[in-house]
């Protein structure tokens, strides 16, 4: 045997031993020891209902569910998530997990998304029939707050679909960073529909959600459509979790516990009032 | 003796035949009696970024000069311990230099002699002030007055500190971070009072400018840069020159509903003044943050020159350069203040190398555009006409979500973004340090920020397909012929500050780090030594304590065009940094993150 095709015998061996150890990664995670001594989750400190640092979002129990199921402790790196979020955080290497991101971000590796949401009409019963279409004739005249981005030329979902119905003088903008000072920097939107200031919001569904299922606010959530506007205008998004691009192994580990927990998963969303929606959604 | 060399440009152009009522015949420079004595001698210090209050940012030390430049070495050296953009002048008052290093915003005093640590100042601004800035964690400075030395730091504080001892005099708190508000310019400080506007255009603020009293930091007035004119201190003494700028509560009017409330409009870049006329000017940045299908209307007052008394913050007049800004073509370029004749009489200009790519010559008086002329290549508008005063947009240059459209020029930088030039009386050119960038506005893509979806415009920046196809030029500009005189094509963007010196050279700096002097009259390179990071800082000039003349700059790449190194963005990423790492992929294999101030002399 020539000692090119000794190394190649060597290597095919540890090809086989890693994707046994794959394999009993991905069947035995509770007993298996992982080369990180901890889960370090990459989270905004002050952002209900996803994150906060005192432990209080969906996605920080999510982060407990997966570190029991991996057998490693759950760790958080704080940080605002605004630009730059991603790149000094995950991929500066200071922690190992995002647990919320669309499964199209391609700056990080994805596992199977474990909820779908859409956007969804904010409105209160006084407003009459619930409205489901940006085409909904209403929507001209009515009072309607979007949240918009700081990214120069882009804009959340809602705030294009409007403008290009033309709908504009009646909108009205609400930072999607929100006053950071306060405990829930997203809820101004929906508070101004409980106060009467506006009539719709459009928002993002778990946001709207979590409000009306931890206030009494009488609002209403409708899921808006269409789900994707042509060209290329989606308002249903999966969302995953997300690792450093080389981390395929910790991807796979995550995607098992994933299917294997998905029930559980499932009530959790619900107890925080995430809405979800399938993507043959009946229409009505 | 700087007339006489200004004399013989005159000739050339009192030649020429007069293209419309703007043609001007001789340019005398400079400037104003008390910022610049132009028979005085210099006094060899460095007491604001751009020396003086007609931002000219020449020296006149002339010990340096073209025939002796090529053995100047260096003098010493100091390590600020930062690793971010270093976009900073150093100052030098009283035998000490003053270095503001970016977030943490640590003030460093020098000793000129012997290069010592005098004292250190750390205002710990808050960490959290990072994920709020825009464009890396810069800042362009501090201000020297009245035995304090005055700077911002970005999470929105004003400070000034004893020059001699490093003790804090005073603090005021001016923005929030909580709003999206950061500071990054350098505060220009005017008859005791200090001048400080705020950074966050992109992130929903309501922009403005305030002074402050130098002696307490007490707030005396704030202009807002949208809103009712009470808020924008618009009163009885504002005369507009063009109608479209003329009315009442334009800053309201101009937005659809209320969106005038988060629009932007903030003010971080330069200020200039004109102590006869008693009036500041400077421009403010982009709109925002809706993209421009959702805020019809001129959406004033971004992207506008102010002139306003700085006693009273009063607006005498101003000028919307890009009316409804389609490219963020932020307005906060340096003004510099010249007295120029035109058709034989004195008119006091100032002139403008415009983010939209265009130079302004602007009198300085009412406002008028007396020329506009563009400085590089420009696909995105097709003018600016001189009756109306308005920015003539190019239709299929307009960006629209879900579509592509292709060589956008110049990009979102601008044809020159916050790097300030130079201009020097003795050749009657100005100093351009400036970036030759096209972008393409390419589909969408989903993104995810505080838990929320949203589609954005993917923007890809690359060299301007214009001969040599290079990202950046350092270009002088002959202010009378209208007309560049000479260039250097760099095949980066030149990010750094300019600095021309009675000596006739001219300082800029590489962002692969090469710190150049080029002969001012024909663009000759003389010298260069390589710093240990890109540049893109502001030169200086001073006479140390031994009576010898010193050019001073700070290394350390970064910025917006930097961040790919300072910030380690991922290359692949292609819009990242809002775009500009496409451009700048090559960049982390030229260059180190790493601040440091290098000091040059003759030996």
């Amino acid at each position: 045997m020539s000692s090119r095709s000794r190394k190649r015998t060597a290597a095919a061996v540890m090809c086989m031993l890693a994707a046994v150890a794959v394999m009993l990664g991905a069947r035995a995670s509770r007993t298996v020891a992982s080369a990180r001594p901890s889960m370090r989750v990459c989270a905004d400190p002050n952002n209900l209902p996803f994150s906060n640092d005192r432990g209080e979002g969906f996605e920080n129990r999510l982060a407990q569910l997966i570190g029991r199921e991996l057998g490693e402790p759950v760790e958080y790196v704080w940080w605002s998530q605004r630009r730059g979020f991603i790149r000094s955080t995950l991929n500066a290497g200071d922690c190992d997990v995002i647990m919320g991101v669309p499964t199209s971000l391609d700056m990080v590796l994805r596992t199977q998304p474990y909820y779908r949401s859409s956007y969804v009409f904010v409105t209160r019963a006084d407003f009459g029939v619930e409205p489901r279409s940006f085409d909904d004739a209403r929507l001209e005249r009515a009072r309607i707050g979007v949240q918009m981005i700081g990214d120069d030329g882009a804009n959340s979902p809602p705030a294009e679909a409007l403008s290009r119905r033309g709908i504009i003088r009646n909108v009205r903008g609400y930072m999607v960073y929100g006053n950071y000072a306060d405990s829930m920097p997203l809820a101004p939107i929906m508070d101004a529909v409980a106060r009467h200031e506006i009539d719709v919001a459009v928002v993002w569904g778990p946001l709207a959600g979590y409000y009306v299922s931890r206030t009494r606010a009488a609002l209403r959530l409708t899921p808006v459509s269409p789900q994707i506007e042509l060209p290329f205008l989606p308002f249903v998004f999966d969302i995953a979790l997300g690792v450093r691009r080389r981390d395929t192994l910790f991807r796979n580990q995550l995607n098992d516990v994933l299917s294997r927990r998905a029930g559980d998963i499932a009530r959790l969303l619900d107890a925080y009032g995430i809405p979800r929606v399938s993507a043959t959604r009946r229409s009505s | 003796m700087a007339f006489v060399a200004c004399g013989a440009c005159a000739g050339d152009a009192s030649g020429n035949p007069a293209q419309d009522a703007t043609a001007r015949a001789p340019a005398v420079a400079d400037a104003l009696p008390n910022s610049i004595a132009n028979d005085g001698p210099d006094d060899g210090q460095w007491a604001r970024p751009a020396k003086d209050y007609a931002s000219t940012r020449y020296s006149r030390l002339d010990q340096i000069n073209a025939s002796n430049v090529a053995r100047l070495g260096v003098a010493w050296t100091f390590s600020t311990g930062v690793n971010r953009g270093h976009e900073a002048a150093p100052l030098v008052v009283n035998n000490t230099m003053y270095v503001v290093t970016p977030y943490p915003n640590v003030l460093y005093a020098l000793d000129l002699a012997t290069g010592d640590k005098k004292w250190q100042y750390r205002p710990k601004p808050r960490a959290a002030a990072q994920g709020v800035a825009c464009c890396d964690v810069v800042n362009r400075g501090a201000a020297f007055a009245d035995g304090k030395v005055v700077f911002n730091t970005l999470d929105g504080n004003t400070v000034a500190v004893d020059a001699n001892t490093g003790r804090e005099v005073w603090r005021t708190q001016l923005s929030d971070i909580n709003k999206g508000e950061t500071i990054t310019m350098a505060p220009l400080v005017v008859k005791n009072r200090v001048l400080v506007g705020t950074s966050g255009g992109e992130m929903g603020i309501r922009g403005w400018l305030a002074a402050l009293d130098l002696a307490s930091g007490r707030v005396l007035w704030r202009a807002y840069h949208t809103g009712p004119d009470a808020d924008v201190l618009i009163g009885p003494r504002f005369k507009p020159f063009y109608a479209s700028d003329q009315g009442t509560d334009m800053g309201v009017k101009t937005w659809p509903g209320d969106a005038w409330k988060i629009g932007g409009a903030g003010m971080w870049g330069w200020i200039s003044y004109d102590p006869a006329l008693n009036l500041i000017y400077y421009g403010t940045a982009n709109p925002g943050p809706w993209n421009p299908d959702q805020r019809p209307g001129d959406n004033k007052w971004a992207t506008t020159l102010f002139a306003r008394d700085p006693d009273t913050g009063e607006a005498v007049f101003a000028y919307q350069f890009s009316p409804h800004d389609l490219h963020d073509y932020d307005g906060i370029n340096e003004q510099v203040l010249l007295d120029l004749p035109v058709n034989g009489q004195t008119r006091k200009v100032l002139v403008r190398p415009e983010r939209n790519g265009y130079m302004y010559v602007i009198d300085r008086t009412n406002g008028q555009v007396l020329s506009a002329d563009p400085y590089g290549y420009i696909t995105s508008t097709r003018g600016v006409d001189l009756k109306t005063g308005r920015l003539i947009y190019e239709p299929s240059k307009y960006t629209k979500q879900g579509e592509v459209v292709r060589e956008i020029c110049p990009a979102s930088p601008g044809m020159k973004d916050w790097q300030p030039s130079a201009f020097s009386p003795r050749t009657g050119l100005l100093y351009v340090p400036h970036q030759t960038l096209c972008e393409d506005a390419e589909s969408v893509e989903a993104n995810y920020i505080m838990g929320t979806p949203y589609v954005g415009m993917n923007v890809k920046m690359y060299a301007a397909p214009v001969p040599g196809r290079t990202r950046g030029e350092f270009l002088a500009w002959d202010i009378v012929k209208r007309k560049p005189a000479w260039s250097i094509r760099e095949d980066l963007p030149v990010w750094s500050g300019a600095l021309v010196t009675a000596g006739d050279v001219a300082f800029y700096g590489t962002m692969d780090g090469w710190f150049k002097a080029v002969d001012a009259r024909n663009g000759k390179v003389l010298w260069q030594f390589r710093c240990g990071s890109g540049i893109i800082g502001q030169p200086v000039t001073y006479r140390g304590p031994n009576g010898r003349q010193y050019v001073a700059i700070l290394s350390g790449v970064g910025g917006w065009s930097g961040a790919i190194v300072s910030g380690d963005l991922d290359p692949r990423d292609s819009s990242a940094a809002l775009g500009f790492v496409n451009a700048m992929r090559d960049l982390p294999a030229r260059t180190q993150k790493g601040g440091m101030l290098y000091v040059f002399a003759l030996p």
